[in-house]
């Protein structure tokens, strides 16, 4: 299926949950903020979120500094 | 006819002089600046001329909202007089970016931090020697009331968490993201985009080391969420921070900050 992530198009496999998309980026779960279908999701969410074909994502990667 | 004296309008009868308008506005008046340019001689004034008294040697409020008006403008300065910001962490970023917003005029600002000033900071933070071992907020706020003590500063010693952040940072117009850890970071911004949607977030990630200063902007990454810097530099990978790239990433954030308080920029917007 089809899924949009930060306006671009990406293929994930049908069962994919956001933690599952957060390692393929090669993405910290305990860094990123994420819109899940204009939705902010909490960090304990993302194993759990399971994504669907269409879905649109926000993510925004931390690093350090300040 | 009609002038503008310190940015308000003013009726004054025809043939007015300058040094007439001063005696009745503004007698300790020690430099005018007529039609923007200023001057030390006395000429009559027109019909639309534009006059500005300082008094360079007063440092009431008054003082200061005159200087602050006759600079800005009465639209711009009113609107940032009566806006509120919040910064969460108050070291490199936060310092420079409180400073910069007192400067500007605006009215109040909430700031938090947990620690206490250390010689490690004063590489790039807004401290001086004299004040390691204060809490950041109480140095910062020290300082911030050296440039401009008329203004509202609540200094909150605390360690911000998902429990407390609505609560410290209640009624501000917009709030700044300006911690160190990425961690704390992505913690902020989602809790505050879950709690408080509709009132904008500026975040920062990416201005660490001595790369191209271009490279640090501020975009609009999701509804309500401006992030600035250049996205990748991090102290991670070992490079340290340094003054100029952090002060050019608080810039971004405190201008941002500006431009959504004078509406140049909406929440969907940039």
């Amino acid at each position: 299926m089809d899924i949009t992530v930060n306006g671009q198009q990406r293929t994930v496999a049908t069962t994919t949950s956001l933690a599952d998309l957060l390692a393929a980026m090669n993405l910290n779960p305990q860094r990123v903020a994420v819109e899940h279908n204009g939705t902010i999701l909490s960090q304990a969410d993302f194993a759990t979120t399971t994504l669907g074909d269409g879905d649109k994502l926000e993510i925004v990667s931390f690093v350090g500094g300040g | 006819m009609r002038i503008t004296v310190d940015e308000q309008p003013r009726q004054v009868e025809c043939g007015c002089t300058l040094w007439q308008l001063r005696r009745q506005c503004c007698p300790d008046a020690d430099v005018v600046v007529h039609n923007g340019i200023p001057t030390a001689s006395d000429a009559t004034l027109s019909a639309g001329d534009r006059v500005v008294f300082v008094r360079r040697h007063s440092t009431d409020a008054a003082a200061i909202e005159q200087m602050l008006r006759a600079r800005h403008g009465d639209k711009v300065y009113r609107r940032l007089a009566r806006a509120s910001v919040g910064i969460a962490g108050v070291g490199g970023l936060g310092s420079a970016i409180a400073t910069a917003l007192v400067r500007a005029g605006i009215g109040r600002l909430i700031i938090a931090d947990c620690d206490v000033v250390e010689l490690s900071n004063l590489h790039r933070q807004h401290y001086f020697i004299d004040q390691i071992g204060l809490p950041k907020v109480t140095a910062l706020r020290q300082t911030l009331c050296r440039i401009n003590p008329h203004i509202t500063i609540e200094a909150v010693n605390t360690r911000l968490d998902a429990d407390n952040i609505a609560a410290v940072f209640a009624g501000v117009d917009v709030m700044i993201e300006a911690l160190d850890s990425a961690e704390s970071k992505a913690q902020l911004t989602t809790v505050w985009r879950q709690q408080q949607p509709d009132t904008p977030l500026v975040a920062a990630s990416g201005m660490a080391g001595y790369a191209s200063s271009n490279t640090i902007r501020t975009r609009r990454v999701m509804h309500g969420l401006y992030l600035c810097g250049d996205g990748t530099s991090g102290v991670d990978g070992g490079t340290s921070l340094m003054a100029p790239r952090v002060a050019i990433a608080a810039g971004h954030q405190a201008n941002c900050a500006i431009r959504l308080l004078l509406g140049l920029i909406n929440p969907d917007e940039e």
